[in-house]
């Protein structure tokens, strides 16, 4: 199968990924469509790895996977704390910082 | 139907990497110190921590400093291409360093609050719970404050020493996760703080996921992601690809993120305003450079073959970020949300320096960084002291007459707002001086005409700050200045010396700069 439609697929996922994140309200929601861009990278690399010929793209994407797992860590950290804090995840709603 | 092959058999087998490890020393003396400083969380009883972390954090910091100072003239790139260790990484590498060391007594303070240090008893208690009370009770301090400042400073350092693309995205990461649970972690107005930090890290996380996807269609056009093979794959490919300057548009974004350039400036006022101001100061300014020293790195060494490509897209920027940072700063009424806009203009202004591409407009930007740093932490050591009953008092009409009250403070405060304006005996008159010298010398005069606008427009609302606090007269809700530890003192003392040493004694870090001479290819 041509690696390009890969690379097309890692597009669609990434806009898909970043258009999640602009238009939710729920933090884990956003968080998860950063997740998706972070991996549809991560299928970019591999395609290309694929397309070119040499392994650092296939090094990148299990250095990513890591760097993914602790942004979990810490962004669920943060999510969880402001849930407890207001009883609800909503990005809406906490809202005292503005001007 | 063949089966294809997992990988082509010509790859080549993986080697084991070569390291100059006494080079990237400083690296990794504060890594180790962030690994022990874990530890010490996990085995030091509770009395001895913060005596133990503080000890564990300045030796650290002074050891990497002294072998920064002792690889001075070395120029190599070791960790097979992932690392370059030359004059400008050593330059950032000691001014990183030492504002560090600065921030980090900040965050020792803890005379100057009567409830103790900037940070929460324990960051995990609800905000007004009984719990809270009783951690605060006990005298609990979140001592996890200091793994964090080095793990952040790991990264920092080895963002600035980034020479590929995945040492860049990994250092970027090591760098902000630390910041944005530190951002979190105030012990007054903790709403204002979780806020801070939730909006921190998503809007982080997403300008991140940009970095790497721009990193793997970069990867995509040239087959590396090694700065140097990107920069030779720019020379013998004369087709540009669709790739290449959308790959680099999306490292920009990342990047320019860090950095606060407008339009990626929305996170500034809110996280500046919520974190701790400790924190703030650390991040403001070390953030600052070791974002613009990666950025240095990565436009210079990698796509220097293509400035004609994207000098037009920064220029754009860095007026867009000088016009708006300082038009908005006039109409804040809040004192960290107004060094917020204050610090988005002065990105654009170190964007001019990035912009001209030519060893005077590195060294150049090189000393405004510095510049800034010293300035922007001894800024938040002052908001840190001045306070009310409920804590800072960081309305700017609480600090209507301070001069009066406290001429000192106001004094020194009034020279930090002043260095930042840009007005002649000081560090930024120097700064700016050299930007925009660089920049008419590289032919960008009406990017230099915008800038010298928008110094006027930003010297307003500095100046205005400045009549505030010594021409007005104090009213019932000015604040008061509390009594500093040494900590605060020193940091303090340092910042004024150096705004006041680089304003009328500038040619030893200049210097310095130009000893250091360019990126290393």
């Amino acid at each position: 199968m041509n690696p390009e439609n890969y690379i097309i697929l890692s597009a669609v996922l990434f806009t898909i990924g970043a258009l999640g994140v602009l238009v939710r309200r729920n933090a884990i929601i956003v968080f998860m469509s950063v997740e998706l861009m972070l991996n549809a990278a991560n299928l970019a690399f591999v395609a290309f790895a694929r397309m070119n010929g040499n392994l650092d793209g296939q090094t990148v994407a299990f250095f990513v996977m890591v760097v993914a797992a602790a942004e979990v860590v810490v962004g669920l950290a943060i999510i969880v704390t402001i849930f407890r804090t207001r009883r609800s995840a909503s990005i809406d709603e906490p809202n005292l910082l503005k001007y | 139907m063949s089966r294809m092959p997992l990988i082509d058999p010509v790859l080549p087998a993986f080697t084991t990497p070569s390291i100059n490890y006494y080079a990237i020393a400083p690296i990794l003396i504060v890594f180790g110190a962030a690994v022990v400083s874990v530890l010490v969380e996990a085995f030091v009883p509770r009395r001895g921590r913060r005596v133990t972390q503080l000890v564990l954090v300045i030796a650290s910091i002074v050891a990497a400093f002294a072998v920064t100072l002792d690889l001075r003239g070395t120029r190599l790139v070791t960790g097979e291409g992932a690392i370059a260790v030359d004059g400008p990484t050593l330059v950032m590498w000691g001014a990183l360093l030492l504002i560090s060391l600065l921030a980090a007594f900040l965050m020792a303070e803890r005379t100057i609050d009567p409830l103790g240090d900037a940070f929460a008893a324990r960051a995990s208690s609800l905000p007004g719970s009984e719990d809270e009370r009783q951690f605060a009770a006990r005298g609990y301090l979140q001592t996890e404050v200091w793994p964090f400042l080095l793990f952040a400073l790991t990264g920092m350092l080895a963002f600035v020493a980034a020479n590929d693309l995945l040492m860049m995205f990994v250092a970027l990461e090591v760098m902000s996760l630390p910041l944005y649970l530190l951002a979190g972690m105030a012990r007054r107005r903790r709403l204002l703080s979780q806020e801070a930090a939730l909006k921190y890290f998503l809007l982080g996380a997403f300008s991140s996921a940009f970095f790497l996807y721009g990193a793997a269609l970069i990867y995509g056009y040239s087959g590396s992601i090694g700065f140097v093979a990107i920069s030779d794959t720019l020379t013998a490919k004369t087709a540009e690809g669709s790739l290449l300057a959308i790959g680099l548009a999306l490292l920009m974004v990342g990047l320019l993120f860090k950095v606060a350039a407008v339009p990626f400036h929305q996170w500034t006022p809110d996280v500046y305003q919520g974190a701790p101001s400790p924190v703030t100061g650390f991040m403001a300014a070390t953030v600052k450079i070791a974002a613009f020293g990666a950025i240095l790195r990565l436009l210079y060494v990698a796509f220097g073959g293509m400035r004609w490509d994207w000098q037009p897209m920064l220029w754009i920027i860095a007026a867009l970020t000088m016009l708006v940072g300082s038009i908005i700063a006039i109409t804040q009424s809040d004192m960290k949300r107004m060094l917020a806009y204050s610090s988005i203009a002065q990105a654009g202004f170190i964007l001019v320096g990035v912009i001209v591409a030519t060893p005077q407009g590195l060294g150049a930007s090189l000393f405004y960084l510095i510049a800034y740093g010293f300035t922007t932490i001894g800024m938040f050591a002052v908001i840190m002291m001045v306070r009310n009953a409920s804590g800072e008092a960081t309305s700017l009409a609480e600090w209507r007459g301070l001069g009066r009250k406290s001429p000192l403070v106001a004094g020194v405060f009034s020279l930090f707002l002043l260095s930042l304006a840009g007005i002649p005996l000081t560090s930024g008159f120097v700064g700016k001086f050299a930007v925009f010298a660089a920049a008419i010398d590289a032919g960008a005069v009406w990017l230099v005409i915008i800038g010298v606008v928008a110094s006027i427009i930003a010297a307003f609302f500095y100046v205005r700050v400045v009549v505030l606090m010594h021409f007005a007269d104090p009213t019932e809700e000015t604040a008061s200045v509390a009594i500093p530890s040494a900590f605060t003192t020193v940091t303090l003392t340092a910042a004024t010396v150096m705004t006041i040493a680089l304003g009328i004694f500038p040619q030893w870090l200049l210097d310095v700069i130009e000893q250091a001479g360019v990126f290393i290819r």
